[in-house]
């Protein structure tokens, strides 16, 4: 094994074809990409070499900033409440419902596979005004709460927590069936040692349940910021980032200003900060794990 | 190896016959973000395919564009493959197709072919205002936008037709006592309202004031504009455009007003095609009225001058510009005019010859309005960059619930037009 992992041919041919693959279609666009942050113009005017200057405008871009902080506040709230509710939601199923728990671990898991638009269309429905109201408002009406009906998608804070409320809906099935399976995969007899010990309800889920749980969760944390740092879909169909931009993450902004206003290479300065902003968050995940657990 | 150059030469004869029928042969490509059986796409489709029937060798063919038109266009653009005909959502970025020799001059076009007389000079103007003084699209709608209203609630509570703007607030304020919603706007589709801000802006300064703002002379930040903005905010502010104004979309502010909900609604005259459909006009043809945006206080603007364009601007391609498009465009552009009055009642940028007998009563009213018209400005975004547009769209928002301050509004336009 040593003698073939030393030869060079060897590893030539075994890596060689993947890793051509993997340079052509990940590191070229990657690095391409890169290059137009330097430029600036669109594909019909031609592009124009401005050094660094795209990078100096982002520094000074309130939009930007703005959208950079709506996307890290999004973020927090939404991976605390998916991966909360979904280790709630895993403890449940695990320790209460035991075997029965088939069913209700489907319908929490079916929001997952719906697609983001139909879910949108049901939620802007819900928290509808006009031309009638929605669920929500006609509840506050019926209850006689009428000075507290508001057009919840149309103003800046209501809007962010009803997004952040879908988006947590929508994805706490998944996190919950993934720490699901890390719970399952706890040996029994390792909660039956603590149990004997005088460990139960919170003190075996802190002490116990949570460390072994650890790898998992924090995987699971890392998915979820990620996943909604990246939040575009669901945001498009529900306010398309308004009212004005005030609910208008980094993707939607990059999106914008490479496509609508035809400006390639500061779109993709957007995205080059976008990916720091991911790259950021996982390695302090990653390195506060590593600190942790020594 | 006889059987190989038998091979050889079929092969070639083929080619050969293949390459001389696709030189007789052409396509006439539409490329269009509209649905093929609604207003102009429908009436170009259907005399296309006339003339496909009287000439086969040039064949007609839609395509239906539901992506990000801009960006389609411009990789269509790029390989060298752009359609013949296009719908083109941003002037500025027809200009620079135009200064590639991609987009042809449809004024050189339509003079070479004898049809120039055909079209409206009135559309011809207007169109060339948003492409530095050329004519590049086909002015295939000409609208007009100003206000409609309700009769039956304008008689109900005793107001007549607003001359002034302090008399149109006053209605409204009138309506919104009786608990009727005085204004129908989408702002979901904020257009609609800053439709309203240019208005002012026109009757403030006259209707030359984009142009003033394009040539640097006027500022955003100027009194007027900064009264402009905070008239349409104290609309919002006050209730004028009724609850959640910002989550309204386009129909239902339509069908708010065609259900009698709300007493004025301003719009473009393609919304005739609404208006004219009994099935959701409940109010009825007959109680809906017009009137432009009224006069400004000490404005310079007047009444005279409205709010015209000739819908999406729709480009032809340089490239293919021949003589087989030609006879085409003759063909398609002889009838447009007639065919699209008589089938739709749709007023158009071309002249027309023929005016049917069952004209809808609405549509003759606002084709007379239009005849009248002396002075026509594009809307507020017309002469703005895309990213412009995006800013005086998305802060309307804010701006009508008070969330942005008119000057900050102004301000932050007159920023994004550098």
């Amino acid at each position: 094994m040593n003698k073939t992992l030393s030869d060079w041919k060897a590893i030539l041919i075994f890596v060689g074809p993947a890793l051509l693959l993997y340079t052509l279609v990940l590191l070229v666009p990657i690095v391409w990409s890169l290059g137009y942050t330097l430029y600036e113009g669109s594909p019909i005017t031609g592009f124009e070499f401005v050094g660094i200057q795209n990078y100096l405008r982002i520094l000074q871009d309130p939009t930007f900033l703005k959208a950079l902080w709506f996307g890290t506040k999004f973020a927090l709230v939404v991976s605390t409440g998916q991966v909360i509710l979904g280790l709630l939601l895993a403890l449940l199923y695990h320790f209460y419902l035991k075997n029965s728990s088939a069913l209700v671990r489907t319908l929490i898991f079916l929001p997952v596979v719906l697609p983001t638009v139909a879910v949108a269309q049901m939620f802007s429905k819900m928290f509808a005004i006009a031309p009638q109201y929605g669920l929500v408002n006609s509840l506050l009406h019926n209850m006689g709460l009428d000075g507290y009906i508001q057009p919840w998608l149309g103003q800046a804070d209501t809007a962010f927590w009803i997004i952040a409320l879908m988006e947590i809906w929508k994805a706490m099935g998944f996190y919950a069936i993934l720490l699901y399976t890390g719970l399952v995969a706890i040996p029994d007899e390792t909660l039956e040692a603590a149990r004997l010990d005088g460990a139960k309800g919170w003190t075996l889920t802190r002490f116990i349940v949570l460390p072994l749980l650890a790898p998992i969760t924090i995987s699971s944390l890392i998915f979820s910021l990620n996943g909604t740092l990246k939040v575009f879909d669901t945001i498009v169909a529900l306010t398309n980032g308004g009212p004005g931009t005030t609910t208008t993450p980094l993707t939607l902004l990059m999106f914008k200003t490479a496509f609508t206003y035809s400006e390639y290479g500061y779109g993709s300065t957007i995205a080059l900060g976008l990916a720091l902003q991911c790259l950021v968050v996982t390695l302090l995940i990653v390195w506060r794990n590593r600190n942790g657990g020594q | 190896m006889k059987k190989a150059t038998l091979t050889a030469l079929s092969a070639l004869l083929l080619i050969g016959m293949t390459s001389t029928a696709s030189a007789q042969k052409k396509t006439v490509t539409f490329l269009s973000g509209q649905n093929e059986d609604v207003g102009y796409t429908r009436i170009i489709s259907d005399l296309a395919k006339e003339y496909q029937q009287k000439t086969p060798s040039v064949v007609y063919e839609y395509q239906n564009n539901t992506t990000n038109g801009t960006q389609k266009l411009q990789l269509l653009a790029n390989s060298g493959n752009l359609p013949t005909l296009y719908s083109i959502s941003e002037p500025t970025l027809l200009v620079q197709l135009y200064n590639k020799g991609e987009v042809a001059d449809l004024e050189a076009t339509f003079k070479k072919l004898g049809i120039y007389n055909k079209l409206n000079p009135v559309a011809v103007n207007i169109n060339k205002k948003l492409t530095d003084g050329k004519l590049l699209g086909l002015p295939l709608e000409l609208n007009i936008e100003g206000i409609w209203y309700n009769k039956k609630l304008f008689k109900e509570s005793g107001i007549k037709e607003p001359k002034t703007w302090d008399e149109m607030m006053s209605a409204a304020e009138k309506f919104k006592a009786k608990g009727i919603q005085p204004f129908s706007a989408s702002g979901d589709q904020k257009w609609p309202l800053t439709r309203l801000i240019g208005g002012y802006a026109a009757r403030k300064y006259g209707a030359d004031v984009m142009d003033r703002v394009k040539a640097g002379t006027l500022k955003l930040t100027d009194p007027g504009f900064i009264e402009a903005a905070r008239v349409v905010q104290d609309m919002g502010k006050k209730g004028y455009f009724g609850q959640g104004v910002n989550t309204i979309d386009y129909d239902t502010a339509v069908d708010t007003f065609l259900q009698g909900k709300a007493a004025m609604f301003y719009m473009g005259s393609w919304v005739l095609r609404d208006l004219n459909d009994e099935k959701r006009n409940k109010i009825g043809a007959a109680n809906v009225g017009f009137f432009n945006l009224p006069n400004v206080t000490g404005g310079k603007g007047s009444t005279s001058d409205w709010s015209i364009n000739t819908g999406l601007t729709v480009a032809v391609n340089q490239k293919q510009n021949d003589a087989q498009l030609g006879n085409w465009l003759k063909y398609v552009f002889n009838s447009y005019a007639n065919k699209s009055m008589a089938d739709l009642g749709m007023l158009t940028g071309f002249k027309v010859s023929k005016m049917p007998k069952n004209v809808p009563t609405l549509t003759s009213m606002t084709q007379k309005k239009l005849n009248a018209a002396k002075n026509g400005y594009l809307w507020w975004e017309g002469l703005f960059s895309a990213k412009a547009t995006a800013v005086s769209w998305d802060n309307v928002q804010p701006l009508v619930t008070g969330d942005l301050s008119p000057e900050e509004y102004m301000q932050q336009l007159q920023n994004a037009l550098k």
